[in-house]
Order: C-alpha cells, then sequence, then structure tokens
C-alpha cells in the first residue's frame, strides 16, 4: 500500500538547510495498523506529511497504492489524497462555521458527489463515531474527544486505502484518547490501513507495529503484543 | 457555469462570517453612492443649464440695432439705425449656406378684443420660419405660411393663455378678433415650453404687420438659425461676419456695440459646454478617486479575509480541494459581495437623488439631478472586474501555498 525507498528530505534554514529524514525505507501493506514512534524534531511529522502528500521529498523513491508519487501538481495531489488518503489531525482541523455533519460531508463534495448522498453517506459515518445526535453542532459546541471522532468519520466518509493520523490522541485525555484509539482500531479490524503518529508508548502500544525514528533514520520496526495477540 | 453546491458554500460562508462580509460590502457600497451622488447633482446642473437655453433653438443668431454712438463716414454720433426688408434679404442671399431659418421680427403691442373680454398683449411680426426658431409648439390648427406673407392676410397665431384669458374653455380657432380696431382670424394656438410670457404673444406674417403698421419695410429684428452641421468656433466666426457685413451696409463703425449688435447663442454654448466640460472632467477625476478607493478598500479586505481563511484552505486541500476550486470560491464570493453592494449603494444613491429631485432647483440649480444607464452600467463593470481582482490574487496567493504551511497558519 505504501512503499518507501531510500526517503530523504530537507528544509532550508537561512543558508543552511535541515536535514530532516536521511533515507528512511518503509513498506506497510493493506491492513496494517502502524504507529511511528518518535521524539519532536525525530523527522515523524515530516514522514506523514511526504506520506499524505501535503508536502514533497527531496530524494528516494514513494509508491502509494503501487503508483510512483513524483512531481505532482496542486491538483493531481488533491485528487489522489481526495482518492486515497483521510487525515486526522491533532488539532481536528475542523471548519468552525460548519456543522459536524457537514465537515464530515465536506470531502465528498470535493469527490464531486450529489448533495442528497454526501449528507446520507456523512450521517451513516457520523453514527458510526457516535455522533449522530450532534449533526447539527457546530465544533465550538463539541467537546475535545467529540471533535476527534469528528474528524475520524470525515477521514473515513471518501472510503480512502490509508487513513492518516498525526497526533490523533494529542489533545485529549486519558479516557477519550483509549475511545479514540478504539475507533482507529475498529476501523482497522474493518480492513482499513491506519498509519498513526505519536509520542505516547501507551497509544502505539494498541497499534500492531511500532516504527521507532530518531534523528531521521528508523532505529526500529517491530510488531506489538496486540499483533501477535490477534494473529 | 452554475453549480449549486458552489453556491451554497459561498452563501454559507457569507451568513456565517456577517461582519467581514458587511465591511467588504460596505466599502464599496459607499464608494458607489458617493460615485451616483456626485454624477446626479453634475447631472443636474447640467440640466439646469440645458432648461435655461432650452427656451429658444440653440443655434440661434439675433441682430438687433439701436443708435450709432460713433461717428463714421461723416455721419454723425446718435443716428438712429432702422433695419429694412432689404437687410433681410440680404441676409438671405448672401449666406444661404450657412443658414437653418430666418425670419425677421417687429414689435409691437395690441389690444385685443373678443365680445366682452378683452386685454393687451405683446405682438410679433414674422416669418413662418420664426416656428422653429422659437420652438414654437402649435397645439391647434397651423402656423404662419408663405401664403399668408404673400396675401399679407390677416391672420394671427395666439399663445395658449391668451386663449384661455379670452376664450375660456370655449374654441377659439377659426374665430375672429378684434386687435386694434380690425378683424383678425386665429388659424393658429401654440405653446412653447418657455416661460408663461412666451404663451401670451400673439404673432401674424410680417408683411401684414408691415402693411397696416405704418406701410413701411421696416423690421425691428432679424433671427437666424444657423446651419447645425457649423461647429460652435465655425458658428461663432459665422456670427461675426454677419455683424461685420452689416455694419458696413448700413454704414456703421465696425467698432461701434451700440449701432447694432449680434446675440449668438453658439458663444453662450460655448462658455456652457467649456463649463461643463471641466465640471465633468473633475467629477470623473473625483468620480473614478472614489472608485478606486472602494476597490482598494475591498482589496485590502479580501487580503485579510483570505490571510484568515489560510488554515481553511489549508484543511479543504488536504480533504481533497483543487486549487482552482478554492480560487474560483473566493472570486465568486467577492464578486457577489462587491456586485450586491454596490447595487444596494447605486440603488440608495438613485433613491436619494430622486428624493431631492427638483427641490434644490431654485437655490442650487440643481434640477431633477439622475444617472444615466450608461454610467450605472459602466459601474456594474467595473464593480464586476474589481471584486475579480480584489478576490483573485489574494486567493491565486492562498491556493499556492502548500496546504501543511497552510495547516500550520492560525
Amino acid at each position: 500500500m505504501i512503499e518507501i525507498k531510500n526517503l530523504h528530505k530537507s528544509y532550508p534554514i537561512g543558508k543552511d538547510s535541515l536535514h530532516v529524514l536521511k533515507g528512511i525505507d518503509l513498506h506497510i501493506r493493506e491492513g496494517e495498523f502502524v504507529s511511528i514512534m518518535g521524539s519532536s524534531g525525530s523527522g515523524k511529522s515530516t514522514l506523514l506529511n511526504i506520506v499524505g502528500l501535503l508536502d514533497e521529498h527531496d530524494e528516494g523513491d514513494y509508491y502509494l497504492n503501487g503508483q510512483l508519487i513524483k512531481n505532482l501538481n496542486e491538483k493531481k495531489a488533491a485528487i489522489l489524497r481526495n482518492k486515497f488518503l483521510g487525515f486526522v489531525f491533532q488539532s481536528f482541523n475542523l471548519i468552525s462555521y460548519k456543522t459536524a455533519l457537514e465537515n464530515v460531508a465536506l470531502p465528498l463534495y470535493y469527490k464531486g458527489v450529489s448533495r442528497r448522498e454526501r449528507l446520507k453517506t456523512a450521517m451513516e459515518y457520523l453514527d458510526k463515531v457516535g455522533l449522530k445526535d450532534w449533526a447539527n453542532h457546530l465544533p465550538s459546541e463539541l467537546s475535545g474527544g467529540q471533535k476527534q471522532r469528528v474528524a475520524i468519520a470525515r477521514a473515513l466518509v471518501t472510503k480512502p486505502k490509508v487513513v492518516l493520523a498525526d497526533e490523533p490522541t494529542g489533545a485529549l485525555d486519558s479516557t477519550t484518547t483509549d475511545s479514540v484509539m478504539d475507533l482507529l482500531k475498529d476501523i482497522n479490524d474493518e480492513g482499513m490501513t491506519v498509519f498513526v503518529i505519536t509520542h505516547e508508548e501507551e497509544v502505539a502500544a494498541q497499534t500492531k507495529r511500532v516504527v521507532r525514528l530518531k534523528d531521521g533514520v528508523i532505529i526500529s520496526d517491530e510488531l506489538t503484543k496486540k499483533a501477535t495477540q490477534s494473529a | 457555469m452554475f453549480d449549486l453546491d458552489r453556491w451554497r458554500e459561498i452563501f454559507q460562508s457569507i451568513s456565517k462570517n456577517k461582519l467581514r462580509s458587511v465591511m467588504s460590502g460596505f466599502t464599496v457600497a459607499f464608494a458607489i453612492l458617493l460615485f451616483t451622488l456626485l454624477f446626479g447633482v453634475v447631472n443636474g446642473l447640467s440640466n439646469t443649464f440645458k432648461e435655461a437655453f432650452a427656451d429658444d433653438a440653440m443655434n440661434s443668431i439675433f441682430v438687433r440695432v439701436w443708435k450709432t454712438s460713433k461717428p463714421y463716414k461723416g455721419l454723425q454720433t446718435g443716428r438712429r439705425i432702422q433695419l429694412k426688408n432689404k437687410d433681410y434679404d440680404f441676409v438671405k442671399e448672401n449666406y444661404e449656406s450657412k443658414i437653418e431659418h430666418l425670419t425677421a421680427r417687429i414689435y409691437r403691442n395690441v389690444n385685443i378684443s373678443y365680445k366682452n373680454k378683452q386685454d393687451n398683449y405683446n405682438l410679433r411680426a414674422v416669418h413662418p420660419d420664426h416656428q422653429f426658431l422659437e420652438k414654437t409648439i402649435v397645439d391647434e390648427g397651423r402656423y404662419l405660411n408663405d401664403r399668408d406673407l404673400k396675401e399679407r392676410a390677416k391672420v394671427i397665431v395666439i399663445g395658449r393663455l391668451i386663449k384661455e384669458d379670452i376664450f375660456g374653455e370655449k374654441p377659439a380657432l377659426g374665430k375672429r378678433v378684434n386687435m386694434n380696431g380690425i378683424s383678425y382670424k386665429i388659424i393658429g394656438i401654440f405653446s412653447d415650453d418657455g416661460n408663461d410670457n412666451e404663451e401670451r404673444i400673439v404673432y401674424m406674417p410680417v408683411t401684414t404687420a408691415q402693411m397696416l403698421y405704418g406701410n413701411n419695410d421696416y423690421i425691428s429684428q432679424i433671427n437666424v438659425g444657423y446651419n447645425p452641421k457649423l461647429n460652435l468656433d465655425q458658428a461663432i466666426a459665422f456670427g461675426n461676419k454677419i455683424e461685420r457685413d452689416l455694419k458696413k451696409k448700413l454704414d456703421i463703425h465696425p467698432d461701434d456695440q451700440s449701432a447694432l449688435r449680434v446675440r449668438n447663442m453658439a458663444e453662450a454654448n460655448k462658455g456652457v459646454g467649456q463649463f461643463m466640460g471641466i465640471l465633468y472632467v473633475l467629477v470623473i477625476i473625483i468620480g473614478s478617486g472614489t472608485l478606486i478607493a472602494g476597490i482598494i478598500g475591498i482589496s485590502n479586505i479580501m487580503i485579510f479575509v483570505i490571510k484568515e481563511r489560510t488554515k481553511e484552505f489549508g484543511i479543504r486541500k488536504a480533504l481533497g480541494a483543487q486549487p482552482s476550486s478554492i480560487i474560483g470560491m473566493v472570486v465568486q464570493e467577492s464578486v457577489l459581495i462587491t456586485t450586491l453592494a454596490g447595487y444596494l449603494g447605486l440603488s440608495f444613491g438613485t433613491y436619494l437623488l430622486s428624493l431631492i429631485g427638483n427641490s434644490l432647483e431654485e437655490d442650487y440649480f440643481i434640477k431633477d439631478p439622475s444617472v444615466s444607464s450608461g454610467i450605472v452600467i459602466g459601474a456594474t463593470i467595473t464593480l464586476i472586474l474589481a471584486g475579480l481582482i480584489a478576490g483573485y490574487l489574494p486567493a491565486k496567493r492562498a491556493a499556492r501555498i502548500k496546504p501543511i504551511v497552510a495547516l500550520r497558519a492560525d
């Protein structure tokens, strides 16, 4: 599903450049539940942004769903994101003036789905994350955990190949963290590839494979107990 | 391309962000309001000037005579000058190609009586062309014609108000009235756009007047309507030439301003035209300045709005929005706001102008201030273009920002 070979990424800082990713090799198959662990500055967010087509890599090859990602213009990247990827962000990134239902339906708008169909599908996914009764509330009227569940519903609504979650629990307390992780696990159980970035061991422990990143290189890549349990 | 979903997005964005929409709309509405009022008031001034000259044809030249004020060729000061038929014929023959209409005038005061009613009125004995020079509107019957002149017919054309004075509601056409002891037939009744006095005048053939009042060939005045194909400068030159030639013919000193006077509407027109021209140039400068200020206002607000929405655009892009869809949305929203606000400003402006109406005519010479449809259309197109540019430039820049950068913005 995701295949990365010898990936490099630098950011220019003044005259110098900061070498963030120094040759990453990673292969994630369909249906995996992977977490990337690392302290801040380890390059994990950069990796996710590149995987999510929000940023471009400098060197190396990246295949998404078998397709080589190279020299994408904004338009092509937008189409691929809409088709293959679902995003969950640490800060939720809901549009503040749209209701929960409208936020969930938005990716379908960019996919060209009719309004009636959009709202129907969005309602199904809101129901799935247990927020059907909150469909017509604005994000400001929801709790952090509820917001993140809306964001997850939004990430799932286009039936993407991969869900990318950047610190999905970073802004949540421990109880809501558990409920969000349970939700991601359920999604994975249904066969969806889920790719989580975190710096919390407890969160990583609930995934099936943990990739540890330090200073732009992978230092370990191992399956967790969960994986062996379910296997 | 009409995309209902796009419009829904835009209406939601506008209605959920009322303050910012009202702010950007207000700048444009206010600019257009000022623009409309400015143009309307100047048009009102222009209307007043046009009205002041509307009574008589704009292409008139009047020739009048009085006493000489300078000795010339051995003739004394204070000599009374008299225009005669031969002077009329001289003008007619010499300048035929430059003349559209030509008439002589003889002034008299007359007393009209009919049955038991009578009153005093001004009489003008004229040629048929007088109708066009004075813009006389014949309501009933007809005006004087060449046959009346040839036959020295005892016929008159009377003003609408004379008819009211003497006949009231009863028909006057074809009736005979007694005018200073002689019976005349009323062959026409006229009205005039000038003041009421113009509608209390009696017209009769110039030849009839010459026969009955003194049996001579005297005339009081010659009115020329110059060929409208002449431009103002040519018309002024023509007036000067008539003055020179007639002075020479009548043995008047070329610099004698008292003996023969030529009043040329072209000169007045030129003055008014220049004045209005300068006024319009000023208004166009100030008006476009106002519009530009409005456009800059909305551009500033759009730049701010788009900066504020950068994160939203980042989210939309992460969810699959293409740059063109973001640009399209912003531009459409901006055009919608400018057009609506501009229309509001325009409507309010025209409404205010209609409220003013003719109420400022007496004191400020502003009559019926209004804006022409050409200006309205021009201003609307300017607005839509302004909205396009004000939205497009910052939106294009915002759409180019990488989603990762946009998402980080606050």
